[in-house]
Parts: C-alpha cells; sequence; structure tokens
C-alpha cells in the first residue's frame, strides 16, 4: 500500500486541510508521500517533510503549478500515479478542482468528500446534503479521494524528518492561465479551523450589522460565517458561506444567529459539538438541531452578549 | 457559437429525503423530482449567452431514465432549443455521465459545456472536470461570472471562481467546461406558454451503446443509512443564562 497526498498550500504555506487529509491516509495503511507542487515553494516542501508519519516529499517546483491550475496539476499526477494505491486530497475548492480531473485521466471513479474509512477500499460518505451517509466501496486499480476535513482530526505538523526529493515539471497547458484572485484578509481564525463560528443569516438584515456580530467573535476569537441567504444578499462574501455547498464546520461551538436552518444548511454545521441559535421565530427549524435555543431579538441579544462576555 | 448544458433529473431540493428500510438507497417513489439547482443557473447562464447575440443555439442534455425527459422539457421552456436525451437506467456514476457528455461533445462541437457545480443528489461534484479531462479541454469550474473575451484567436473566456479564501479568475480558451455555482446568476421561471412550446421542441434519444460508453458502476454501495440525528436541546430565557450554560455546562467558553 502507497498513499499520495497532494498538499494544498499558497507557496509559503501548508493549509491546515492537508493536516486532516493526512489522518485518513494514515488509516489506510502503508508509506505516505506528499506531493507539492507550487512556484518557489521549497519552504513549503521543507514543512511538508517535517509533517509527522510522512515517509517522502516529491516537490515539482515551476510557474505551471503556481496558482494550481487544474490542467497542469493533474497532468503532473497522472504522470507520476503509478505505484500508488490511493491518491488523496482535501475535499476542498482546491482538491475539488483538481482530483476529479486527475481521476477521469486515470479512468478510475473519484469517491469525493469521504467521512470515514472502512478498510482500504470502503469509505463513507455523505449524500443528500449529508442526509444520508452511503458506504462506498471501490474495485479501481488506483482510489482517488477527497477528504472532508472535519471528520479526521490533524495530524502533528512537527516530529517527521522525509526526505525531499526534486522531481521534473510535466509542463504547461497553454488553454488555460491566470488572471488574478481576491483573497478575503481577515485577523480572524479560519471558518473550517476556528473552535468557535458565529454566523448570520437573512436575519442580520444587512451587512452593515455583521458588525455586531464581529464584535462578539472577537471577545470570543471566533470565525465569522453566514447562510446562503446572507451571501445571495450580498451581506457578506461567498467564502463566508457555510452550508452543503460551502464551508463544512464542526467546531466546538457553533452560534447561528438569525439563520432558520434550511437542510442546506444543517448539512454544514451538524458536526458541531455545540449548536447554538439565536432567533426570533421560535418555530424555526434551526432549534431541533440546537443544544441551546434563544427565542430573542438578535438586536437586542448581540449587543447584550458582547458586554457580558 | 454553439453551448450545451447538462441537466439532471434529482429529488428537489426542499425534499427532505427518505433512507429505505433495507439501506440499499434513498426512497425516491412518489417524491417531487426537479432540475438539480445548479443546472438552472447553467442554463440560465447559457440562455443569457444567446440573448446577448453571443451564442446561436443552446442544446440540453440529460442522462438518465425515461422520466429525465421532462427535465430536459424544463430546460426547453426556459429556453433551450432543443435537447438531447441518453437514456439509462440505474445509478450512472460522474466518470460513465462524463464519457458520455464526451460522445455528445463529439457529436455537436459545442464551444461551450456549462454544467453545475455538482449535483444535489450524491454531492459527488466531478463530472465537469472529468468532461474536460477527457476533452482535453481547459476546464473553470464553481463560476460565479462569466465573460466573453472578444478578438482572442479561437475565442476566449474570462471566469471569476468561487473558492475557499474568496475569488480566483481564469481565462480559459474556447472550447471549454464550464461548472456554475450559486451566485452566477438567478434563473428563470418557464411561463405557461414557454411550456407549452417546449412540449414541440426537438429531443433526440440514444443510449450509451450508441455512444459506446460502458457504464457500468466503479463503485459498489455497499449500504445507505441515517446519519446520527442530533437531538434539540433547551430552551434558555436570556443571554444571562446561555452564556451560564455555555461557561458552565458546555464548557465551550
Amino acid at each position: 500500500m502507497s498513499v499520495l497526498v497532494l498538499v494544498e498550500h499558497d507557496n509559503t504555506e501548508i493549509k491546515a486541510a492537508t493536516l486532516h487529509t493526512l489522518d485518513a491516509a494514515a488509516k489506510l495503511g502503508g508509506d505516505v508521500v506528499l506531493l507539492v507542487a507550487g512556484e518557489n515553494c521549497g519552504d513549503v516542501a521543507d514543512a511538508a517533510a517535517k509533517i509527522n508519519g510522512v515517509a517522502k516529499v516529491l516537490h515539482a517546483d515551476d510557474a505551471a503549478y503556481a496558482h494550481h491550475l487544474a490542467e497542469n496539476m493533474s497532468w503532473l499526477m497522472k504522470g507520476m500515479a503509478d505505484g500508488y494505491t490511493h491518491i488523496l486530497a482535501p475535499a476542498t475548492t482546491f482538491g475539488k478542482n483538481i482530483l476529479p480531473r486527475l481521476a477521469a485521466l486515470l479512468d478510475v471513479a473519484q469517491i469525493s468528500d469521504i467521512i470515514a474509512v472502512e478498510s482500504p477500499d470502503t469509505f463513507k460518505r455523505p449524500i443528500y446534503a449529508g442526509n444520508a451517509i452511503a458506504t462506498v466501496q471501490s474495485k479501481d486499480g488506483v482510489k482517488v479521494i477527497t477528504v472532508r476535513g472535519t471528520a479526521f482530526p490533524a495530524v502533528a505538523a512537527q516530529g517527521g524528518s522525509a526526505s525531499v526529493e526534486k522531481i521534473e515539471s510535466a509542463g504547461n497547458y497553454d488553454k488555460s492561465s491566470f488572471v488574478g484572485q481576491e483573497l478575503s484578509k481577515s485577523d480572524r481564525p479560519e471558518l473550517t479551523s476556528a473552535k468557535i463560528v458565529i454566523s448570520g443569516g437573512r436575519g442580520m438584515q444587512s451587512g452593515e450589522n455583521f458588525h455586531l456580530l464581529e464584535t462578539v467573535a472577537d471577545k470570543l476569537n471566533a470565525a465569522v460565517g453566514a447562510s446562503r441567504a446572507a451571501v445571495d444578499a450580498g451581506f457578506v462574501p461567498n467564502d463566508f458561506q457555510v452550508g452543503q455547498t460551502g464551508k463544512i464546520v464542526a467546531p466546538d461551538l457553533y452560534i447561528a444567529v438569525g439563520i432558520s436552518g434550511a437542510i442546506q444548511h444543517l448539512a454544514g454545521i451538524k458536526d458541531s459539538k455545540v449548536i447554538v441559535a439565536i432567533n426570533k421565530d421560535e418555530e424555526a427549524p434551526i432549534f431541533q438541531v440546537a443544544d441551546y435555543g434563544l427565542v430573542a431579538d438578535l438586536f437586542d441579544v448581540l449587543p447584550e452578549m458582547a458586554e457580558k462576555l | 457559437m454553439k453551448i450545451l448544458v447538462a441537466v439532471k433529473r434529482v429529488i428537489d431540493f426542499n425534499v427532505k429525503v427518505r433512507v429505505k428500510a433495507d439501506q440499499s438507497g434513498i426512497e425516491t417513489a412518489n417524491v417531487k423530482m426537479s432540475m438539480n439547482p445548479f443546472d438552472e443557473i447553467a442554463v440560465e447562464e447559457a440562455l443569457r449567452l444567446k440573448e446577448a447575440g453571443k451564442a446561436a443555439e443552446v442544446v440540453a442534455v440529460t442522462i438518465g431514465p425515461a422520466a429525465s425527459v421532462e427535465t430536459l422539457r424544463t430546460a426547453m421552456a426556459m429556453g433551450a432549443d432543443r435537447g438531447i436525451h441518453v437514456l439509462a437506467e440505474g445509478d450512472v456514476e460522474p466518470l460513465a455521465v462524463a464519457k458520455l457528455l464526451k460522445g455528445v461533445v463529439d457529436k455537436e462541437s459545442p464551444d461551450i459545456v456549462f454544467l453545475g457545480k455538482q449535483a444535489i443528489d450524491n454531492d459527488c461534484n466531478q463530472t465537469g472536470q472529468m468532461l474536460a479531462a477527457l476533452a482535453d479541454w481547459p476546464q473553470a469550474t464553481f463560476a460565479s461570472k462569466v465573460e466573453l473575451m472578444a478578438g482572442e484567436n479561437g475565442g476566449a473566456v474570462a471566469v471569476t471562481r468561487e473558492i475557499d479564501g474568496g475569488l480566483d479568475t481564469v481565462k480559459i480558451t474556447l472550447p471549454a467546461i464550464i461548472t456554475t455555482d450559486l451566485r452566477l446568476n438567478e434563473p428563470r421561471y418557464a411561463s405557461l406558454p414557454n411550456i407549452m412550446k417546449a412540449k414541440k421542441k426537438p429531443v433526440d434519444q440514444m443510449s450509451p451503446e450508441d455512444l459506446a460508453v460502458d457504464v457500468t458502476p466503479r463503485l459498489t454501495t455497499l449500504k445507505v443509512e441515517e446519519p446520527p440525528t442530533r437531538a434539540a436541546g433547551i430552551k434558555v430565557a436570556d443571554v444571562g443564562e446561555l452564556l451560564d450554560k455555555l461557561r458552565n455546562e458546555a464548557k465551550v467558553i
């Protein structure tokens, strides 16, 4: 058994989702080899070599990989796939963009968003927005898998001493190019790894009102999220969205403020340890999954919380 | 320019699905079915390009059992010019769907294929990327903005994509695959006259054999079960009680 894990990084540091993916890799058994592909990302390769349990790091450094275009990444991986029984990546927009393209190049199925490893060929994954859990078995020679980070703990980023081996670039695909990006900047913790998340919904009524949430978030060192309704209404950017098609979170504490609780939103939060719902509509479905519910006007509650914390 | 849009018939997003008692799958008998919501966005984007004079024809394609033709009719009622139905029973996995679509692409030679980024039944999020690989075309997934770029050799499109950290933009040359995310547009409703007109629009039917594609599943579903359910907790009276519970009972703050 030999497992190749695609490292998600920004050419400077490794994204936390990779460490969670590595726990799934460890559960498969066998050697774990990491692929770091990027541009001027030697520091990332060195950091990857220190991750606990890693046998080897393969490092491809080329402008073609600077922005992780799926065309170039999948082509590189196709060329080196021989000999691996499993190829894994985080089920983030990074992994979801690249891995299905690789799977098709290898003529194998992809198993998306696994939440448990039952055996080296059998996995559990959510379907229908997490309203059902399927157990699937793959007979493909190489199993191409994306991993839901919140379902696996992070492995230690330290303690390993793997070798780093440079590999050749597989070249640039000229029909696709990177133009630019607008990344949200925030001093708060990342949504998918924060211990506490506080999210706002349509009940927030405007983007300006999100500062009420942010004040509470800052007192709790929490990340700020949103329901689809709040994103669609333009209150906050898309990267705030928590739910079936947004981010999946599983913090110790999730506070839903002015969120009714559509099944698509619940899909993204139901593995949270403790859920708090604050909503003035006592019939809101969110209360059916909340450990603590407070039926009240959020415009009264949030300032009071900020004051008492 | 010709645009192909792939659409899938799925359980309506408002339906609370039920797992079959024998754990073999999801109950679909007597359940409301609709077009996958992301595919509605894909159809809408294609129609907007046609209405802007950029595209000459919009062709909708679906893969599935006989009843899937209803989903094609919905796409045509929205405004697609014609439909292609690849008749396939049972669970057709994304890789097989991508191979069937590649067969249709070879016949139709579209300039752009729009697909929803994922279907809300199996939540796979694979088909567009796989089709792009099989066709050796560039891909832009999770699109929130699509802009045709004039003057490029053979045509190109700038696509803004919704990614975990925010947005990024790629330029891809045509022909290309684009998968649609929620914020790309707001799909129209079909009007009654257009629903009537759609009944007369042509639908070509073909089989996986016609396209020489083996659709045998690669994965075996051993069982489908209900997720662990969360029980409703308690109601607290005020902020003071809430914070007390969080500090002293749940111990999370």
